[in-house]
């Protein structure tokens, strides 16, 4: 009988060993993408990167008219969704809540929430790009905000759920219609919540490729014209990275780094705020 | 005070249409997601519809894929995706498993949240990024460690030895194998957590108190209690792995062929596309890549939808995955 316990009991300690043993692996690869980034991407980091345009083979350059397209590109796709985003997740949460077109709604929004983001490029590729003739920044901007949309209309409902409902109440009882409780008192009370899904939205679409192959292309030269390809970090870096020119795999760590630390720093901000505030944790999906 | 001076009437009419118009637009905006996932799918019908009608159902059963013939088959890519998603899950899974075990059971309370936030941010590490690691840094490890191993020892196994011959070359499905395992991993693991968390601990205690050890507790109480959550992660992770695009494009090769080994370069799905499709000339080429992506589509959609049923219904439990 003993030896039968003593038997169970490391079975026990080899599993919960191993399981640690998993976590240290989980989070020793973690490491080693971040030491990679840091010691490769760090070297490249001047200040050329930020002053100059992209260049040819071998020449120097910079990355300035791919980080100027990024910040576009990304601010552009964010004004376009987070506002379909917050207003579906007012619906689901508000006006619809109970009815079965709601469940409906929340159901296929987390499916496009994981569906793949290159699917949403020929979409729109098909949408916009052969209906104006030619790849553009709107185009990949349209991109990038399609896949905001399900982000926020998740985190936002969330948020919005969170929300008292004695506090609509006590509004209703002043007499205000919904629009005015809902934009004057949940807004309002969701407002760090409402940011948080914002931002990781944001963190999202950052480091978005596949979408922006196809739609927004890229520009090997300063462009601001939203109507023409635009340069991209992620396209850029995909493009140098898989080159065969030294110069242009260092500036694709540089850009690398420069996403990852972006990303990531959004990450941690979205989580700090939504702890601050209590507005429940974020989830990842 | 301006408000005043408006006649009461009048500013409630103004309040019940700006109501109107309000829900109207919340309104539009739900439906409007209902309107993405139909417009995708009328999209890529439209745009695959060509290829669709040329081919037949030749188009799922080709392996030839040759831009100069004007012939396409879509097997290759579909057997690449396929497979490197079934590895990815083979090694992220019993990977999320035990990190969710450490998470929930033997972790110290002080170290759960920082693990556990670290393993997150794994998926916010952009798919690119992945892609550049895994070409520069785990591509020449693999080359030069892990495969020449697993053809000196499996490679000359019964049935399973076809798998691991052929020249190390870096590069090909089971690289993109790793890649996506690291990238699913955080998914699967997140929801493993969530429902292992959701074990009531009534359970857990009566196990406990039956002289119960720690692994026998997570192994027959745990794991069978949450055993749907588990499945319904799985299938998430599944979806993930079938439609990640930049990480694969950059190790599996980009060869449109089906090779018996795991060692030999592949293609995926989103790869050929993400490859191809600005190059490809000609409406067949353009509109046989657009064909598999609605293949793509299809394909996580069933998957991920059977993943968020089998969730849906552990939502209801009180989980909060």
């Amino acid at each position: 009988m003993s030896g039968n316990l003593r038997r169970r009991r490391i079975t026990a300690a080899v599993a919960l060993g191993a399981s640690g043993l998993a976590t240290l692996l989980g989070l020793a690869v973690l490491a080693a993408i971040l030491w990679t980034l840091f010691s490769r991407g760090l070297s490249g980091l001047s200040l050329p990167v930020f002053t100059q345009s992209t260049p040819a083979p071998g020449s120097s350059g910079g990355l300035i008219n791919a980080i100027y397209g990024s910040i576009v590109m990304t601010m552009l796709g964010l004004a376009i969704g987070a506002p379909i985003g917050i207003l579906a997740a007012t619906y689901l949460s508000e006006y619809g809540r109970g009815h079965r077109i709601s469940t409906v709604i929340r159901f296929i929004n987390d499916v496009l929430l994981s569906a793949p983001s290159i699917v949403i490029g020929l979409f729109v590729y098909t949408l916009v790009v052969l209906s104006m003739g030619h790849f553009s920044a709107i185009a990949g901007a349209i991109s990038l905000g399609i896949i905001v949309i399900p982000v926020t209309v998740r985190t936002a409902e969330d948020m919005l759920r969170l929300i008292p409902s004695s506090l609509r109440q006590a509004s209703a009882g002043l007499g205000a219609q919904p629009w005015r409780t809902i934009t004057s008192v949940v807004y309002p009370a969701a407002r760090s919540g409402l940011l948080t899904g914002v931002l990781l939205a944001l963190a999202r679409i950052s480091g978005e490729t596949a979408p922006l192959l196809f739609t927004a292309l890229n520009n090997q030269f300063w462009s601001a014209n939203l109507n023409q390809p635009m340069a991209n970090l992620p396209v850029v870096i995909f493009q140098f990275a898989t080159s065969p020119y030294k110069n242009w795999q260092s500036l694709a760590w540089t850009g690398a780094l420069l996403i990852t630390l972006f990303v990531l720093v959004l990450s941690i901000i979205a989580r700090l705020i939504s702890n601050l505030f209590g507005a429940g944790e974020s989830r990842i999906e | 005070m301006a408000a005043v001076t408006i006649p009461y009437k009048l500013q409630l009419r103004r309040e019940a249409r700006s109501e109107y118009v309000f829900r109207f637009m919340t309104m539009a905006a739900a439906l409007l997601v209902l309107a993405i996932l139909a417009g995708v799918l009328l999209a890529l019908l439209y745009g695959g519809w060509p290829a669709l009608r040329t081919f037949r159902f030749g188009f799922l059963t080709s392996t030839i894929w040759n831009p100069v013939t004007d012939q396409f088959g879509a097997l290759a890519p579909l057997y690449g995706t396929v497979i490197t998603s079934l590895l990815a899950l083979l090694l992220a899974v019993p990977l999320a498993f035990g990190i969710a075990i450490f998470l929930t059971e033997t972790c110290p309370m002080w170290l759960r949240s920082p693990i556990s936030t670290c393993i997150e941010l794994l998926a916010a590490v952009p798919s690119i990024v992945f892609g550049i690691w895994g070409l520069f840094v785990l591509a020449p490890v693999l080359q030069h460690t892990v495969q020449p191993w697993l053809i000196d020892t499996l490679g000359d196994a019964p049935i399973i030895g076809k798998l691991f011959r052929g020249p190390p070359y870096g590069i090909g499905l089971l690289t993109a194998g790793f890649v996506l395992a690291v990238m699913v991993l955080p998914f699967i693991t997140s929801v493993m957590r969530e429902v292992f968390l959701s074990t009531p601990s009534s359970l857990k205690e009566a196990a406990y108190g039956l002289g119960a050890t720690q692994w026998e507790v997570i192994w027959d109480v745990v794991l069978p209690n949450a055993r749907a959550g588990v499945v319904g992660g799985i299938m998430l992770g599944l979806g993930r792995a079938l439609g990640e695009t930049m990480a694969v494009t950059f190790v599996v090769g980009n060869a449109h062929r089906i090779s018996g080994s795991l060692l030999a370069p592949g293609t995926t799905i989103s790869a050929s596309i993400a490859n191809e499709f600005t190059e490809a000339v000609g409406k067949l080429y353009t509109s046989s890549l657009i064909a598999l992506g609605l293949l793509l589509f299809l394909l996580t959609f069933i998957i991920i939808a059977s993943a968020r049923l089998l969730l849906l219904r552990l939502e209801a439990r009180g989980a909060h995955v």
